[in-house]
């Protein structure tokens, strides 16, 4: 037998046998190492008779394949024992809690403004803002509401100082004085914000939310504002019909007036939009009156257009079934994790109002 | 306004239903408000009388009373009004009738263990008036008709309209009747004017000062005299109590009949009272009278008042004097029928803080025509009721009524309504109105009649013709979608970002009022002006904010007494500087309480500090495009925060900006606030102080440039004085070799057992890569000099060994 037969066969039953991983890398050293039996054979190829070098080199080749692939094998074996066995111990209980997370809200007042933004954003209106603090002027006189107008009794007041020329404002409008003060036409503008009156039970809250809409160009007309607003009433509510009626009243600034009712009917306590023959007051518009322009150096032959004043706390109120608008002010932690929005719900043009 | 459809047919001939008449009043601008069947059922309501009373066995404000209800027996019913006393003729509701105040069914009812048949009603329960004290009295004269019903029978609902302030004229039931007629809504009746013949002449001198700011400018009267003020007829209690009036006499109710029915106040004067003659002047500073409801009002300079030689008799327009009001007694009486000028009344209202029906009206504006009309109807009234005889009619006028003419262009009105209508129908609606109508040659001249006050331009008649044409008409025209400029401006996007980067950490938005308690906000305050509100809700609401904080606190603590401990909390919004427009800014203020984490079997307990708040503020700032590198941190904050454990951010070292300030909140307040939690962090961020970039997102993004050459990380610990900060060696490192050196984290701090007293060891690590080459240890060993170097000589530290 030669020598190579000899040590195959003795390392073949070597490594049959049960082994472990220092063991194995033992073998590998006799075997391969610097001067292992099967490297010092190589060793040897060069002193062998040239016609059984080619066979030697060849049988030699195939014995260290053979051995190597084996020795890997072995080891292989081994560690994925070892990894299996580690498995086996390191089994966790993946139903314990992850680490805690909190999750922040957006109050619903701000995520329906930012909805109203969205939407009339489409029709081409930009935001516009005001100072809560207000001149009585901008607030009445500049409104075609001079002081001794019995419209003033319709606003409670919050006044800053005895002469009654600083207070909050108690409504949106005084952002249109502002506006057209500022620019010139034509104006396409909402202005969201917080306004103000002294009225405080269950239905009232001195702090509420109007948005002022203003759109002054040449030819506006009713028509201009029936359609703003039944596209504007249908988009808020995400409903493909809605039912709207136009009522005739009286605001100082506005010429001709309108009150707009939607139609509503309770269904199993939830209330539903649009359909149903209940109405529901839900805003104040008109056209803009042309005394109001001339205050603020318009030309009312030139220029006309629309206005109009929606409660937006209501708007919320309406869309997502709030019954109570002093909760929105009160800050119990309970409603607004509830009635809140996760910041990741942007409302925008293109993904649309809800998720 | 409160009006029935059996009134309304006095001056509007008509076939069709109260619904139809609900839905028509609505539509042309009359707002219906509600409609109350003040009739059905109440002729259960019965005129009885209280034969004796007793104290209740159980109760000490409890009586117990036998009354007459024209039946055999008496009934036994438990009354707690005062003035229920034996003798009384009053008003009894049997078990089974409906009070109208409470739309609640009347049942036998045991109180306190004594069986009560039934009520004795107030007139706030019968909806006769807002008087709630005590049952109601009736006069002797009802004795008659005990065990009768005190309603006649009548189909009418009581319909009450909201009449906006423009609207004077629907304060009486003829201007409805006419705006209804000309919305084609029945025909309106016109009724003859009573004619009275009268011989003598009204004796009793008036005269209207000429004075500056005079009120008055035309007052009517005469005088009737010998006549005998009775109760008045049925037909005419009936339409008083339909629209839930109280009758009181003949000559009292038929003034506020005639004032009901054509929006004309009057006023009837005791003549033998009267003192002479009358006198319309303005009030001397300091004079007083005693008003009607019992009031003495003093009064101030200027006020338009009725008076006679010996005094105020009355505030014109506005309320009457007892000196000489009428009684049943009453023999002569003047009757005033005046035009006070709404501006007038107003400021004296307002001054006095009076309201009454009259004021009510005369501030609306009164038609200055109907003078004479008034006083005719209520005098023939009189006469018919009262019997005697009746004067001439006087009238002193210091300004004569001048009609409003408007030349109105036909195609106005499509131009502003966008549809059209034809110019007979405009012709039509406006004459029904009462409009005088001349066509022109381009337009309508226009008459506008005496009881409109609220028209005079052109403006006005387009409202009246598509108010009375119908706003259904009005097309809906789709909106353009066309943007020609962005929504938002700069600062309303930051304002938006702002909001839902803090809300995304954790923060639950709320939103509070601007106003708060000034204890509070004295708290928060520091050297910040104190905004008062001259008229608060309530004194807890009495200053308009300095800080969000008051109002945040105020809530976190509500929220921690109902059990909850782990909260954080954000506001977005104005703070106030002063108490000019203008004179606020937009803060975002965020509050924590108690423990970042509780109670978990994976981390360890910790409480919320202030480095989770600077983290908040930090981050934020970086995703609205900050570079946190830049900033400049230094301990100087307000008062309300913990000196030595808050800090102020600026955006840069420039440090001409507050951009925010975080901290625990100052232990002294949370003491005297009495809020109970383990920690309580905040922060504010101050929008505009946020300097907007001008750069689009587009413009923000560089060339990518990265390097591949191989990085080094080196570590250092540096023993320096305590009150040394870290930025302070950052900044050192980072300007050694900005190119080269990136990444530098304080990754220890460290004082105690081997660092000298007053010392501290803070250890840094920074990584070092050239864009350019692999640098050598030579290189390296050449940096880590220079950092050592420039640490030590700028901080004064020793590079610890």
């Amino acid at each position: 037998m030669s020598d190579l037969k000899k040590i195959r066969d003795e390392f073949i039953l070597k490594l049959k046998g049960k082994l472990d991983l220092a063991e194995l890398n033992q073998i590998k050293s006799d075997l391969f190492g610097k001067n292992g039996l099967v490297s010092s054979q190589f060793k040897k190829i060069g002193t062998i008779d040239v016609s059984e070098r080619k066979k030697f080199a060849s049988d030699l080749n195939i014995i260290k394949d053979e051995l190597q692939d084996l020795i890997n094998l072995k080891i292989n074996e081994i560690e994925k024992a070892n990894i299996n066995e580690k498995l086996e111990k390191e089994k966790i209980d993946v139903t314990l809690p992850e680490r805690s997370f909190v999750r922040g809200k957006i109050h619903p007042v701000s995520q329906t403004i930012d909805e109203i933004s969205s939407i009339f954003s489409e029709i081409g209106f930009s935001v516009e803002e005001g100072p809560d603090v207000e001149n009585e002027y901008n607030n009445f006189t500049a409104l075609n509401t001079p002081d001794n107008h019995p419209a003033r009794d319709m606003h409670d007041t919050f006044y800053l100082d005895d002469k009654k020329k600083k207070l909050l404002r108690t409504h949106t409008s005084p952002v249109q004085i502002r506006t057209m003060l500022k620019d010139k036409p034509p104006f396409k503008i909402i202005a969201p914000g917080r306004t103000y009156r002294s009225d405080s039970d269950q239905t009232h809250s001195p702090m509420f939310h109007q948005v002022e809409g203003l759109h002054i160009d040449k030819n506006i007309n009713m028509g201009h504002l029936k359609g703003c607003l039944n596209y504007f009433i249908k988009e808020f509510f995400e409903v493909k019909k809605i039912k709207m009626r136009f009522r005739p009243s009286h605001f100082p600034f506005t010429e001709p007036s309108a009150e707009v009712d939607i139609g509503y009917e309770i269904k199993d306590g939830k209330i539903i939009i649009g359909e149903g023959d209940q109405w529901l007051e839900i805003l104040g518009c008109g056209m803009v009156h042309p005394n109001v322009l001339k205050n603020v150096k318009v030309d009312p032959t030139k220029f006309q257009g629309y206005a109009f004043g929606i409660g937006i706390d209501r708007l919320a109120m309406l869309k997502y079934g709030i019954n109570d608008l002093r909760a929105f002010f009160d800050c119990d932690y309970r409603w607004l994790n509830h009635f809140g929005f996760d910041p990741l719900d942007v409302p925008t043009n293109y993904r649309g109002l809800s998720r | 306004m409160k009006i029935t459809f059996d009134w309304l047919k006095d001056h509007l001939k008509t076939n069709l239903k109260e619904k139809n008449l609900l839905e028509q009043l609505t539509n042309i601008g009359l707002e219906v408000e509600s409609v109350q069947s003040l009739s059905s059922d109440n002729q259960l309501f019965k005129v009885a009388k209280i034969i004796k009373t007793e104290k209740h066995p159980n109760a000490d404000r409890l009586k117990v009373c036998d009354v007459n209800v024209g039946e055999k027996e008496l009934k036994k019913v438990v009354c707690g009004a005062t003035n229920a006393s034996e003798g009384l003729i009053t008003i009894y509701a049997p078990p089974g009738a409906i009070i109208p105040k409470t739309n609640t069914k009347l049942e036998i009812a045991k109180i306190r263990g004594v069986t009560s048949y039934g009520m004795l009603c107030s007139e706030f329960e019968l909806n006769l008036s807002d008087e709630s004290d005590g049952i109601i009295e009736l006069s002797k004269k009802y004795k008659k008709n005990i065990g009768k019903s005190y309603f006649s029978k009548s189909k009418s609902n009581l319909i009450d309209l909201s009449i906006t302030p423009n609207r004077p004229d629907c304060l009486g039931v003829k201007g409805i009747a006419r705006d209804l007629a000309a919305s084609g809504f029945g025909k309106l009746i016109i009724p003859k004017e009573r004619q009275i013949k009268s011989k003598t002449k009204q004796t009793l001198k008036v005269k209207i000062k000429k004075e500056k700011g005079q009120g008055c400018s035309a007052f009517g009267s005469c005088l009737i005299k010998n006549v005998k003020n009775i109760e008045s007829p049925q037909w005419l209690k009936d339409k008083l109590i339909s629209v839930g009036q109280k009758p009181i006499s003949a000559i009292v109710d038929i003034t506020n009949y005639v004032m009901l029915d054509i929006n004309r106040p009057l006023h009837a004067y005791d003549a033998d009272k009267i003192e002479k003659g009358i006198i319309v002047r303005n009030s001397k500073s300091g004079e007083e009278f005693t008003a009607l409801d019992n009031k003495i009002y003093k009064l101030e300079k200027g006020m338009c008042v009725i008076s006679d030689n010996k005094g105020v008799l009355g505030l014109g327009g506005i309320i009457g004097g007892t000196r000489s009001g009428t009684e049943f007694d009453t023999k002569n009486i003047l009757l005033e029928s005046a035009y006070f000028d709404p501006r007038s009344i107003r400021n004296t209202a307002k001054k006095l803080n009076l309201d009454t029906d009259a004021k009510f009206r005369f501030e609306r504006g009164i038609d200055p025509l109907s003078i004479e009309t008034g006083l005719k109807r209520a005098a023939s009234l009189i006469q018919e009721i009262c019997g005697g005889e009746v004067s001439k009619i006087d009238i002193q006028k210091i300004e004569s009524y001048k009609t409003k003419i408007i030349n109105f262009d036909v195609n106005s009105f499509e131009n502003i309504v966008g549809f059209k209508i034809s110019e007979k129908e405009i012709q039509r609606i406006l004459t029904d109105l009462g409009f005088i109508v001349k066509k022109e040659k381009n337009s309508l001249k226009l008459k506008v009649p005496s009881w409109r006050p609220d028209i005079s331009q052109q403006i006005d008649i387009i409202e009246e013709l598509v108010r009375i044409s119908g706003y259904d008409k009005i097309k809906t025209i789709a909106p353009i979608k066309d943007r020609s400029k962005s929504t938002l401006t700069q600062t309303q996007r930051l304002f938006h970002f702002l909001q839902r980067a803090i809300a995304s950490k954790g923060y639950l938005e709320t939103i509070t009022w601007s106003f708060t308690d000034q204890s509070y906000n004295n708290h928060f305050r520091e050297a910040g002006k104190e905004i008062k509100i001259v008229n608060p809700i309530s004194s807890e609401l009495g200053v308009l904010r300095n800080s969000i904080f008051s109002n945040l606190i105020m809530y976190m603590s509500k929220n921690l007494d109902r059990g909850f401990k782990d909260l954080s909390i954000f506001e977005i919004g104005p703070v106030f500087t002063g108490s000019n427009p203008g004179e606020q800014k937009t803060v975002v203020c965020g509050l924590s309480a108690g423990k970042k984490s509780r109670l978990s079997w994976i981390d360890k307990e910790r409480n919320i500090d202030l480095f989770d708040a600077k983290r908040d503020v930090v981050q934020t700032l970086s995703e609205v495009g900050y570079s946190s590198d830049q900033f400049f941190i230094d301990s100087k904050t307000p008062n309300y925060y913990h000196p030595g454990k808050s800090g102020r951010i600026f955006l840069d070292h420039k440090k001409d900006k507050v951009a925010a300030y975080f901290g625990e909140i100052h232990p002294n307040i949370l003491k005297k606030i009495d809020i109970k939690t383990e920690n309580l962090i905040g922060f504010e961020i101050f929008l505009e102080n946020l300097k907007l970039s001008r750069k689009t997102l587009k413009d923000q993004k560089l060339k990518f440039a990265v390097s591949d050459f191989q990085k080094s990380e080196r570590d250092f610990a540096f023993v320096v004085n305590k009150n040394v900060e870290a930025q302070e060696l950052i900044s050192v490192i980072s300007n050694v070799s900005p190119n080269l050196i990136s990444n530098i984290k304080v990754f220890d701090v460290y004082e105690g057992e081997n660092i000298p007293d007053n010392q501290k060891s803070i250890a840094i690590s920074i990584t070092i890569q050239s864009s350019e080459k692999t640098l050598n240890d030579k290189d390296l060993e050449k940096i880590n000099n220079s950092i050592i170097e420039a640490v030590e000589n700028k901080t004064g530290a020793k590079i610890r060994s």
